[in-house]
Formats: C-alpha cells, structure tokens, sequence
C-alpha cells in the first residue's frame, strides 16, 4: 500500500494491482479505482493548469462535476480523447493519461505568466484584447497565449470504435442509482411495471453506500449496510434492467430521453476486442422518476483553487469509497454539517483533521459527535487566503463579523495539506428542467428545487431538495406510491434515525480584509472566473444572468458550471441588492455531461452515412470506367474518360459524338409520378403555368412549376398516356419533394379533385438515345415500328417491344437533338442499355455523362432548376414568358407573377454571355459587374452555367443579370482574382435556335 | 420528442411527421382579385404564436397524409389532432 491507501473498503480490490502512467511516468492502483483515486493514492494532485491564468490544478471532486482534472486518454492519433474528467474514468491496465493546456510541461508552464499579467485580463478579456495597442498583443503576448491556450488534443485519424443505438421502452424510468432512486425501482419493479434504473457510476448505491455513521441509521442498521441489502435484492427483481455505467444525456418532452451507456471504456486495451464502445439508448417510458442526487457547493474565498482544496463529501469518498487519503493534515471549511460526516471519518481512521466553520455553533448529533472526538472546530472563522503553489501548505483564517459581512481580529494561520471545503449542496435539477420544468427558490438554505407540475414525471431525493436521510426515504416512498398510484410502497413502515441540521448559514463571496480586486477567488475553476469578473461586469452594466455569464464566460466550460452557476446568481443578487429567486436561472441545455461524436452519430457512418441509389444499368457504367457524381442519393455518371482522357478532353468528346452521329444518356434518375383519375387534367392545369386540357393521348408536353410565391420550383416532361393517365417527370434532385408538395395540394386545397400520384421513379430505367444517327438505331432496335416524323413526331410517345419487354419510346429532347427515350421496367435496365449499345455501334453510340447533358443543354440554352435557377426567379426572369399560359384564371404561383415586386424590369433575368477570347471559360458562381471604377463596386449578376462548347467551338455561359432582358450586345466584365475578363451579353440561345435539329 | 396521433396510423414518435405550418389558411380561390397586399396577406404571414396554435402535420414517413393538430408552442403539449376539412375543436 503506498502511503495515501490507507483504508480497505469493498469497492476497490486491493489483490489486483493494475497499472497505469500518467504524464509518461508509470504508477499503479487498484481494480475498482478511477484515475483520479489512483492518482491521489499516489499522492498526485496537481493534474493541470487552468485554461486561463494557467494556475495549477487539482482534483477537486469525485464525479461529473470536475472542472480541474481534466486529461488527455491515450497517445495515439485514432484513439486519442481530450477533455476527460479523471473523477470518471475507471482504471484499466495500460491506461495511458496526461495532463492537457500545459505548455511545456506540466510543472513548468509558461502560460503561468498570465497569472501574473492577470490585472490585465479581466471578465471580457476576449472581447477587449483587440482594444490594446496592436504592437503589444502581437508580438508579446498572443503567440504565446495561442501556443498555451486550448483543451487539449483532438485525434487525427478517424475513430475505429464502434458505437450503438438502441431504442427502449418502459413503464417507469428512474434515473440515478443512489438510495431514492434504489427505493424508487424498487417500489415500481415490484408492482409488476416494467422498469429501468440507470446510474452513471459502475456500482449502485451512491453516497449512502459509503455511510458509515452511526448517527445514520435505518430499521437498525448503518444505513450503508440496509442499503447493501437493498441492492442484492433489487438485482433478484425480473422486470428490473439495471443499467450501470449509464448517464442520462438529455430528457426531452413527451419523457423521450436520451442515455449514453459505456460498454467498453473501462477495459483494457487488448480485452476491448472490437466490442461496442458506447451505445446511446433511446427510451420512451410512460413514467420518468428522476433521483439525481446533488452536487456539494464549494465556498468562495481568497485562492479556493490550490491543488489540494476538495469538495468535503469527495474526501470522505475518496477515504471510504477508494481507501485513499488526500492528505495526512486536513482542515475541513464548512457552512453545513455534512462535512463533520467527513471529519469523523478521517478522525476514526486516525487522520488529523481540524474545522473552520463559518456558523457560530451547530447543535446536531454529528457536530455533537465532532466534538466529543477532540475535533478542534473554529466557530464563526472564515479563510481568507491560503498558500502553496502547486499543493496547498496552509491557510489564514479569521473571525466573521456578526452579521457574515466583514472580517475581523487576527489573522491566525494553520499548517495543512489539504483543505475541505463544503458550502452546502444544489439539487440537481437539470434533468427536470431539460423536461420543461419549473424551479422555486428555496430561501431557508438557499437552492432552487423543482415545481411539480408535470403528471408524467417526478424528481424524489435530494434532486428534490430532500437533504435529511429522513425525509429523502419517507418522501420518496410516498411521492412514488401517488405517482404510481400504489398502495403499498414496502417502506412504510421503515424507522430512519438521522443527524438533522438546525443551524443553517450561507454566505456566497467570503468577506477578506483586502480589497477585491485584489483577490482570487474563483467561480467557475475550467474558466477561470472569478468574484471579481462578475462584479465587473456588473459594474459594465450587464444585468441578466445570460448576459453576465457570457461576459464573464463563467458556466460556460465542459462542466457547464455545475459547481459555479450558483454562486455566480448569489454573487450578482448580493451585489446588486436583489433576491436571488427574482433572478430565475441560466438554461440547462442538454447534454448533462458530454457526449461523444460516436455516440450521437452511432452506426450512422461510412457507407451507412447515407441511402446510396444506384440505376440498374449502374454495372454497365463501372465496367466502362464511368466517374461518377453524387445527384441527390443518386450515383450518376459524370463522364466516361477513354484511355488517359482528363475531364475536359472525355466530355469534349462526349459532346461532340452527340452532335455528330449519336449520344447515350442513362436517364433513369429522373423523378417520375404517375398520375391518375379524372380530375389528372384538371390538376396538372393548376399546377403548370402552361395549359394540359388540349394535350392528346399520346403527347408529351414541357412543364414549368412555380411555387405560390411565383418562382420556378421544378419542371420537366409529362406524356399523356390515356385518358386519364399521366407520367410526370421532375429533375432527379426535386422528386421528392414535388410529390409531396402535389400530394399537399391534393389533400388539403383540392380534396374534391379525382387524382391518384405514386412516385414510380425506381419502377422504371431509362436509355436516352440523341444525335442525328439515333433514328436509325432505334429502327434498328424495333424494326417493325414506323420512325418517320409523321407516324411518330417530336413530343409525342409511342409502345413497343424489344423481343417479350414492353418499351415506352417518348420523342422529347434535351439537348436539342433529334431524341428518344425508351423506357423499361427496371429490372430490363441492363439489357435494353446493352441492346441500345450493340445497335449503336456501327454510328459510334457514344455513353456520356451529366458533364456533358449539361454542355448540350446550355448550347440549347436549356435551364437546369437549381443551377440557372435558385429560388428567386420567375418565368418571366428566365425569359420563358411563353410557358405562362395568360388564358388559364389560376395556377400555382399565378398570382405572384403580378406581384409589384415580380414584376420590376431591374429584376435579375437570364441572358447568354460570351467571352470576347473565345477560349477563356467563365467559372460558374463568379459575380458581373458594369462599371469598373465605381466605388464600392456593384455586382449586377453572375455566371449560373459555363462551358467550353466543342460544338460552337467556343466559350459559352448563362447567366443572370440585373435587367438583362435589354442588355443584348452590352459589354460587361467578370471580375477575378489576377484580371477582368471582358465579355459581351447575348441570346442565351446559342446553337440550332430554328429547331432544325430537332427534325433532322 | 413528441408522441403524435396520426388519425389514421395512432400514436408514432415526431420523427415520422414534417410541419407543415399554421392551419386553417384557405388559398384564394380568385386570386386574381386580390390585392398585392390581400395576396401578400395569404402567402408570407403567418401569425406563430406562443401558446395554442393550430398547426397542418403530415405523416410523411408513415401513411403520408396530412391533418390538423393543436399544440401549445409554449410547452408542446397537442390537445387534439383531427383530419383534414373537419372542424376545428374549440381549446
Ligand atoms: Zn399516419
């Protein structure tokens, strides 16, 4: 045993060593410790420098509370994990630990000099660096605050653990494993409800399991051992799943909770064998009853923050959980009598202690029991200023004045190696609050405790501001019994004999003979706030508690100021003279302590990131060295480079081999809706800006859909193919959401309209043939069908069959081509593309990608949606006035295209523009200006599409400009970063405008 | 998360359903008549109350149908769902 193990408990198995290093150095603990136990066993409790002064740091608690000891997990670059609160993490063999926001070295760290410029960095110290001589933070300060300044290291290589979610569901949820929360699932679990009990650490019990008092006791035992036996009968309990090492994250309405469970993080390296590490768990429970428990407060006094100054409970943890002793000479600074249950534990293990008590007396049985052991206590004395630099060695301390608000007498200093402090405790009511609860403020002992209001969950035990042994198992057996509606609790009748408190005193800044901007005494430990930072900024004229803590950074670090929100509010309601009720809170957002990324994102990762779709002809395209680009969820091809082609030469080519002889489009992305019913007619006319009544069975007809605000949504090609019969298409992107939207319409503006949609976008593939040689390979595919322009004209559609497959040949086009595009039932995809391509060969058929469709399409001055378009253009904009039927009284959007607002002649409107060097290309996105020398320069527009066209053999783009419409021949210039690219405004029309091609 | 009762499927978690804003805005049906400001009026306001708010819902990922819900934006509690073109319940 090393010389701070001093006590053998049953929690930590003292036969079974396990190593560890902490900063490169080796040490060992014990099976059953965390970090931060075994360090202190070791006697180490300078664990970090604070983020900014860079004080040194010690371990201050026992749980998730810990603002100090914060440390880096692991050296490698995959498994590395920053910001890990050495309070929480369980030892295993090989743990590798090191101290972070230390440079160069923990024990010597040259961002101590900002301690000592710290008159220099008050509350808002951030916000007013920039305020300073510029030379000053330049060149001496900021390089070296950048080099110290930050929490530790992020890994660089993905994570190669595994995560989980799972989703559950229970009758009662009860979150916490300490005794009411024991008692609780109990109670539920035996009245045949399905229940839940989750506790953070690796064992139930909480602090009562380490009670060891005889002024605690339950139907005649120590209340450690009554609870001992609770637990093993709670574990024989059927419709009980305990879940340890398991932290409630988030409670969102309607009891939807998040918990992140630690499946594997306490194991060894070599034992963890590719297990889940963490699973995050979904619950849904009709009941949630939250036993939180509570945090202790620290007291706020002159340099509260030296390594060695712990919160009191955590010291008797550490002594009766862990074995370990914090130290050989403590002192204990209380306010409240649960710190005397620490005292007599050291003092009954032999270790010398003394208390400073800022109470002028205590007349409870524990302080009672103090006394009668020889505990030296300081009544009415408070601590004003301790010593030792990276240890505590001593304390100063002096008498109150009688109202608590001054100091006075001597100062009277007392040698220690560590100090205890207690200033009371605060309920844990961020889980209620999480849920949408309220708080009342409790004057007598100064906390805020939930407002039961909600009918599906409670908050029983000392989460309640039940702070007696007494009233935390009485209340909670009551309170479960009516929440539960159960008769019998089974704690009825149990005898509970406790220490009671009578005395209570509560004083947030500590009085101290020299002024206060003189002193440190720390709020919020991670960010360093102090008493002094909040009444600057109260004295700077911040008054809300939000705006307070954001100036002040104070509750804003990993901990969330679990230990500093209390007394930031206390501080503030003192100074500016008002009640602290009246202040209301900050916001407890979730998560209650951090989450990973794995853990939120789960499975979801890699290939599982998101849907990949594929075409059924997707095969052919890898064999024939496609590259692909993501449309949507889509995998399209992009282009199909040949040998070494780069990009440009493949869609070159591409483009050319469509115009010249015959082009092959995978076209089966597009969006397509079968529509239905009488009404389908009807329907479409108000949906298009064009009109459908007169379409003929068997016609294909262009559409424009507008949003009710009148700009261009989607658009795309619908065929006629009965009656009553319509297949729509949309761009691949917008699919989804224009089935929606027409579904929208359908049921909630127009029920009385007879029409059916069903997305069948996946039910079909589709091959799109285009070029002048493309009639002569579709009559080679279906021989008996008549091609001529008069038994099959553009925009029309025809069946067919290619051996036993039925076919739907559409005459429409794209590119401005003669164009047809057959369609099968998917799963004949393949075949009809690799028929298509065996009777394309002697015409040199040639595959090509989205690239190179784009291409063709501009020379057309085709608009995509989305790219020409975004949103802000009306047809009108885009110079497609003859697509706005004027006859039809309504259509979706109608209305706003003689909007005051739609109908400016200024608006951006597209137009063609062409580069005055015919092969310089535009780069899309880049902005258009008129005037050169005009400051500031206005930009009027800029490119939506650009290409090198082979076919025109020139530069072309779209693009849109601010009343573009009148600016035919106008010379306007693109701006970029080394010259201005001179270009001319033209039709945006700029290949075949006769439609000769078309018929060719 | 809320737990909302589709009228045609019962009870599902949120996650199936999209908002589809404030209810019971009924399109024109002469737009032409209207004034910018009448249209305006139609198309861009909307009133997001804090507290009880009548509000469309669509199952998207379940039967995909839309229907009305009242909710108190305050504390999300729903005090009735009902179908489309059915009256709405006096809260
Ligand atoms: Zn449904």
């Amino acid at each position: 045993m090393t010389k701070y193990r001093i006590n053998k408990t049953r929690f930590v198995d003292q036969t079974k060593t396990v190593s560890f290093t902490f900063d490169g150095k080796k040490y060992h603990g014990f099976e059953g410790d965390t970090l931060a136990s075994a360090l202190l066993s070791n006697g180490i409790h300078l664990i970090g420098r604070s983020f900014k002064y860079h004080r040194p740091r010690g371990i201050m608690s026992c749980g998730s509370e810990e603002p100090n000891a914060i440390c880096q997990i692991n050296d490698n670059t995959d498994l590395t994990e920053p910001n890990v609160r050495a309070t929480e993490i369980e030892l295993y063999e090989g743990l590798k630990a090191s101290s972070q926001n230390c440079w160069p070295s923990l024990n010597f760290d040259i961002g101590g000099i900002n301690n000592l410029i710290s008159p220099f960095i008050p509350a808002g110290f951030y916000y007013k660096t920039f305020m300073w001589p510029k030379s000053f933070w330049k060149k001496i300060y900021e390089p070296l605050i950048r080099l110290s300044a930050g929490l530790g290291k992020s890994p660089t290589q993905p994570d190669p653990d595994i995560y989980d979610h799972k989703h559950e569901h229970c009758h009662v949820l009860v979150i916490g494993g300490g005794i009411s929360g024991i008692i609780s699932a109990k109670i539920a679990a035996k009245n045949n409800l399905k229940t839940i009990l989750i506790e953070d650490k690796n064992i139930l019990g909480g602090s009562t399991i380490y009670q060891n008092n005889k002024n605690f006791i339950i139907d005649n035992q120590k209340s450690n051992e009554w609870l001992m036996n609770e637990i093993s009968e709670l574990e024989k309990l059927d419709n009980l799943i305990i879940k340890t090492r398991t932290s409630l994250a988030a409670f969102h309405s309607y009891n939807y909770l998040l918990a992140k469970e630690n499946i594997s993080d306490h194991l060894p390296l070599d034992k963890k064998n590719g297990s889940i590490r963490q699973r995050l768990w979904k619950i849904r429970a009709d009941k949630v009853i939250v036993a939180a428990g509570a945090i202790e407060r620290p007291l706020i006094f002159n340099n509260n923050d030296r390594p060695g100054i712990i919160l009191a409970n955590s010291v008797k943890k550490y002594l009766d959980f862990y074995g370990v002793s914090t130290g050989l000479n403590n002192i204990i600074f209380t306010n409240n009598d649960s710190a005397y249950e620490t005292a007599v534990s050291l003092f009954e293990k032999g270790i010398s202690v003394k208390i400073v008590d800022i109470r002028k007396k205590s007349s409870s049985n524990i302080v009672k029991n103090a006394e009668d052991q020889g505990i030296k206590i300081y009544w009415n004395s408070t601590v004003v200023n301790t010593f030792g630099y990276k240890k505590i060695k001593s304390i100063e301390i002096m008498n109150l004045s009688e109202d608590g608000s001054n100091v006075t007498g001597n100062k009277h200093k007392i040698q220690c190696d560590c100090l205890s402090i207690s200033g009371g405790w605060t309920p844990m009511v961020h889980m209620h609050t999480q849920s949408g609860g309220k708080l009342d403020f409790r004057e007598l002992d100064q906390v805020f405790v939930p407002t039961e209001k909600s009918e599906n969950h409670i908050n029983v035990g000392s989460c309640n501001g039940d702070l007696e042994l007494e009233e935390i198992v009485k209340n909670t057996n009551n309170k479960v019994k009516k929440f539960l509606n159960i008769n019998e609790g089974g704690f009825d009748k149990i005898s509970v004999l406790c220490s009671k408190e009578s005395e209570k005193k509560n004083i947030w800044l500590l009085p101290n003979t020299i002024s206060e901007s003189k002193t440190k005494s720390f709020i919020d430990f991670q960010n360093d706030s102090t008493a002094k930072d909040i009444k600057l900024a109260l004295r700077e004229g911040f008054k809300s508690i939000e705006h307070v803590k954001r100036y002040t950074t104070t509750g804003m670090a990993t901990d969330q100021g679990k230990l500093s929100n209390m007394h930031a509010l206390g501080i503030i309601a003192d100074t500016a003279g008002v009640k602290m009720g009246t202040l209301g809170t900050t916001t407890f957002r979730p998560p209650f302590t951090p989450l990973t990324f794995g853990a939120i994102v789960g499975r979801s990762v890699g290939k599982f990131f998101d849907i990949v779709r594929k075409t059924s002809i997707h095969e052919w395209h890898v064999q024939n060295n496609a590259k692909f680009e993501n449309v949507g969820q889509w995998k399209r091809p992009w282009y199909y480079p040949i040998n070494n082609e780069n990009f440009h030469e493949a869609v070159q080519r591409e483009s050319k081999a469509a115009r010249d002889s015959a082009g092959i489009l995978d076209a089966s992305t597009l969006g397509k809706i079968d529509i239905q019913g009488s009404d389908a007619s009807e329907f479409l006319n108000r949906v298009y800006t064009n009109a459908w009544s007169k379409l003929g069975i068997g016609k294909c007809r262009y559409g424009l859909m507008l949003n009710e605000d009148g700009m261009v949504y989607d658009d795309g090609v619908t065929t006629r193919l009965g009656e009553n019969h319509y297949l729509m298409t949309t761009t691949t992107g917008g699919a989804a959401n224009v089935l929606s939207k027409l579904e929208d319409y359908l049921q909630t503006e127009w029920p009385e309209l007879d029409v059916y949609l069903t997305s069948v976008t996946d039910h079909y593939s589709t091959a799109s043939i285009c070029g002048p040689n493309s009639k002569k390979i579709l009559k080679k595919l279906f021989p008996n069908k008549d091609f001529s322009d008069e038994a099959f004209p553009h925009m029309s559609y025809q069946d067919a069959m290619i051996d036993k497959i039925e076919c739907r040949i559409m005459r429409i086009s794209f590119t401005g081509e003669l164009s047809y595009e057959i369609n099968v039932e998917s799963k004949y995809g393949k075949s009809l593309w690799e028929n298509c391509i065996a009777a394309g060969v002697e015409y040199k058929i040639t595959p090509y990608g989205t690239e190179t469709m784009h291409l063709l399409r501009a020379e057309k001055g085709f608009i995509i949606v989305g790219q020409d378009t975004d949103g802000t253009m009306t047809p009108i904009d885009l110079q497609m006035d003859w697509i706005v039927s004027k006859k039809k009284y309504d259509f979706i959007g109608k209305r706003s295209l003689y909007r005051s607002d739609t109908m400016r002649e200024d608006r951006k409107q597209l137009v063609g523009l062409l580069t005055d060097d015919p092969n310089e290309i535009l780069e899309e996105g880049a902005q258009i200006v008129s005037e050169l020398d005009k400051k500031p320069v206005e930009m009027i527009g800029h490119v939506t599409s650009s290409y090198f066209s082979p076919n025109l053999n020139k530069s072309i783009a779209l693009a849109v400009v601010k009343g573009g419409k009148k600016m035919k021949g106008q010379k306007l210039f693109v701006p970029m970063e080394n010259k201005n690219i001179n270009v001319t405004v033209s039709d945006f029309i700029f290949l075949d405008k006769e439609n000769k091609r078309i018929n060719a | 998360m809320f737990v909302i009762n589709c009228p045609y499927c019962g009870e599902r978690d949120q996650s199936e359903f999209s908002c589809g804003g404030e209810a019971h805005i009924v399109r024109p049906k002469q737009p032409t008549e209207l004034s910018d400001d009448e249209w305006a009026e139609y198309l861009f306001m909307r009133k997001n109350i804090k507290g009880v708010q009548f509000e469309r819902w669509n199952h998207a990922h379940g039967c995909r149908k839309w229907f009305n819900m009242v909710r108190d934006t305050s504390n999300d509690k729903i005090h009735a769902v009902y179908k489309m073109g059915e009256k709405p319940p006096v809260i």
